[in-house]
């Protein structure tokens, strides 16, 4: 099972010939993701060579997405392309229609997000990201930039903004492994949002104990914590990054800004906890919460 | 970034927002000038008023009326160079002077959770809107926006009816104010602004709809397609070392404290300054000194930059790197620490403590050690390494 990603998903890359797309796909490729094909109308019909266990892979360049889906049946889209083009590839790969697209890209202006955001809810299509580091089922696939080589699988979810919290909790609990890791991304406007992966993991009959983790900015952890209260039966571990963050200044990332008194670490944390979800103050500690779950 | 309101003025203006004129002065001498020019020689009433990129500076003395040029120029002399909760004021801007019948409010800003846009409107304005909004939420209306179609003739008038402007006995008012509306949306969509907002829209003695003051927030992402964003920014008041980092592309927030901070990934950043400040608790409460996200490449160029901007704060008495390696190799890490090292010589003379895992973390420990640089200390874990760093600021302090 695993959440939004599975063994069988086939997955393409937009963006696979530029140099961020050549080195993930790569990566990819050799943690045994299924990478069908790459987009670029400019090189279509020639193949791109990767390295691979018995000499190399030729992965086939389509003219366009709705080509790669009708010659290999593909149902993941990961992005890599420049912000400037990240709106057209994203609705492109909507029109097609795929029904998930994972964007790694940082820097997308937020009205871009928003409008092929506000299309793909209209199409019934999952957006991952943007600004993430994609997600992975161990063992099963990994499609974006999450290393494999951290842990392997097991039965903790992991949903988070940010991208190396992610490998670094990974990395604590690296002797449970994990179902899937999901990296949602730090921009103001996301596809997919904590509750969306909390509700999967509820469902996923892999996931044994849920690990959350949130930074500054917006209420998306307040609204997870509401969701985890009314639907959650898994327990739940989080982690708030950002407590010593100051007022109206942006962390890092676009959306990590506390605004008056409206986005601290602190709301955060007691909402979760008023929710029933054990709050770590730190990583280790974090790990050491849902340790005590697992063991 | 945010705007100064005379810059959200001026681009109001640019996209057909009806406002009144307003000049900015950073002398008494330029304010004079400028009120001069505005009352054209005839009796009037201008406005002074601090131009600072936070509220309340009505009740700070930060506003205030002017009926001759001169006075104007003494009003200003009084309010330039004032503290308005921390923010020095740089600039005034001398306004028209408008005889208000009535005060709205309109906002328009990301719905983060909804994944939309959020319009605010009220026709209560001129006070401020968190207050109304929690003590008569019913008096602020919300109307959802597609981000696709944003707000056209009919968005504007579904607004304005929520908000509770008199669409039937005022008629003219109602359709004044929904026209404006349309206009604001101009600014936010063609600006790649993430807040709009209007406090107070006035509607005059003579029938007229203005912006009198306005907030503008615009999205940095997306200046690649606004050649003309940048001149907007505040470059006089940012922090002398923010400046520096901006420059070198670095991802740096100056905070007040004494263990620099340096890692990779925004959120791995933010936890190191809150486990640094935990650790601190226990060692004269030191707290960070800065964010800085060198981000996934971390080559010796960056860390050496990083390191550069850190070492250069007097008030860092310690240095903390923290690195979890992904895609980047912990080697590379520790070679562009050595390097920086080298790069920096004499100038570098703060201990550091340095926690590398992940990706080649073996490797990477090793040619750490090896260096044996006497300024560097290994550490473990995350929590040992902001323990250590902590204790050392505190010993130097």
């Amino acid at each position: 099972m695993a959440i939004f990603l599975t063994a069988d998903s086939k997955v393409i890359v937009q963006g696979m010939t530029g140099s961020e797309g050549t080195k993930h796909t790569t990566r990819m490729l050799a943690s045994g993701t299924n990478i069908v094909g790459g987009v670029n109308p400019r090189k279509a019909g020639t193949t791109v060579g990767f390295p691979a266990d018995d000499g190399t892979v030729e992965v086939p360049v389509f003219g366009s997405v709705a080509e790669a889906i009708e010659k290999t049946g593909a149902d993941v889209s990961v992005v890599f392309v420049p912000p400037a083009h990240t709106k057209g590839a994203v609705v492109e790969a909507v029109d097609a229609g795929i029904p998930l697209v994972v964007i790694i890209t940082e820097g997308v202006p937020v009205k871009d997000t928003a409008e092929f955001f506000a299309y793909a809810q209209e199409k019934g299509v999952r957006l991952i990201g943007p600004n993430c580091p994609g997600l992975i089922s161990p063992g099963k696939s990994n499609v974006g930039i999450i290393p494999a080589d951290i842990t392997g699988p097991g039965r903790v979810g992991l949903v988070s903004k940010s991208g190396t919290l992610t490998y670094q909790m990974m990395y604590e609990l690296r002797d449970f492994g994990f179902s899937s890791a999901v990296g949602i991304g730090g921009d103001p406007i996301i596809g997919t949002t904590h509750i969306d992966a909390l509700a999967a993991f509820e469902a996923d009959p892999e996931t044994d104990v849920i690990v959350m983790i949130g930074e500054i900015g917006g209420d998306a952890e307040e609204r997870a914590a509401a969701f985890i209260k009314e639907h959650v039966t898994k327990p739940v571990v989080g982690y708030v990054a950002g407590f010593t963050a100051p007022e109206g200044k942006t962390m890092g990332h676009a959306g990590a800004i506390v605004s008056g008194s409206s986005g601290t670490a602190q709301a955060k944390k007691e909402a979760l906890e008023a929710a029933g979800v054990k709050v770590g103050k730190t990583p280790s500690e974090t790990a050491e919460l849902a340790r005590a779950l697992l063991s | 970034m945010d705007l100064f309101e005379y810059q959200a003025r001026d681009i109001f203006e640019k996209h057909g927002v009806p406002v009144l004129g307003g000049v900015v002065a950073t002398t008494p001498d330029e304010a004079r000038a400028g009120a001069e020019q505005l009352l054209g020689g005839q009796p009037g009433v201008v406005v002074v008023k601090a131009q600072v990129k936070t509220g309340g500076r009505g009740k700070a003395g930060g506003v205030k009326l002017a009926k001759t040029a001169d006075e104007a120029a003494e009003k200003a002399g009084e309010i330039l160079g004032m503290d308005i909760k921390g923010h020095t004021v740089h600039r005034v801007m001398i306004a028209a002077g408008a005889k208000i019948a009535q005060e709205f409010y309109f906002s328009l800003l990301l719905d983060r959770a909804e994944r939309r846009y959020l319009a605010m409107a009220s026709v209560e304005g001129g006070m401020e809107i968190e207050q109304l909004a929690v003590e008569r939420p019913e008096a602020l209306a919300r109307v959802a926006v597609d981000p696709r179609t944003g707000i056209d003739e009919a968005k504007a008038n579904e607004i304005v009816e929520a908000a509770g402007f008199p669409t039937k006995t005022s008629p003219e008012v109602a359709a004044k104010v929904a026209a404006v509306l349309v206009t604001l949306w101009d600014v936010y969509r063609e600006e790649d602004a993430t807040l709009v907002e209007v406090n107070p829209l006035v509607l005059t003695e003579d029938g007229e709809v203005v912006a009198l003051d306005g907030k503008v927030t615009l999205d940095a992402n997306a200046d690649f397609r606004h050649a003309d964003h940048t001149e907007l920014e505040d470059k006089a008041a940012a922090d002398p070392l923010e400046a520096r980092a901006k420059e070198k592309d670095l991802n740096y927030v100056k905070l007040d404290g004494e263990v620099g901070i340096i890692g990779n990934g925004a959120g791995l950043v933010m936890s190191t300054l809150d486990v640094v400040a935990y650790a601190g608790e226990a060692h004269g409460g030191v707290k960070p000194a800065n964010f800085l996200d060198i981000g996934g490449g971390a080559s010796a160029e960056v860390m050496a930059a990083g390191l550069d901007i850190i070492l250069t704060d007097p008030q860092v008495k310690s240095v903390f790197v923290n690195v979890f390696g992904g895609i980047t190799a912990c080697d590379a890490v520790a070679n562009g620490i050595v390097a920086a090292l080298e790069i920096l010589g004499d100038e570098a003379s703060k201990p550091l403590v340095v926690r590398l895992d992940g990706n080649n973390v073996v490797e990477g420990r090793r040619i750490l050690a090896e260096a044996g640089h006497p300024l560097v200390t290994l550490a473990d874990t995350m929590d040992g390494g902001a323990d250590k760093a902590a204790e050392l600021a505190n010993a130097a302090a």
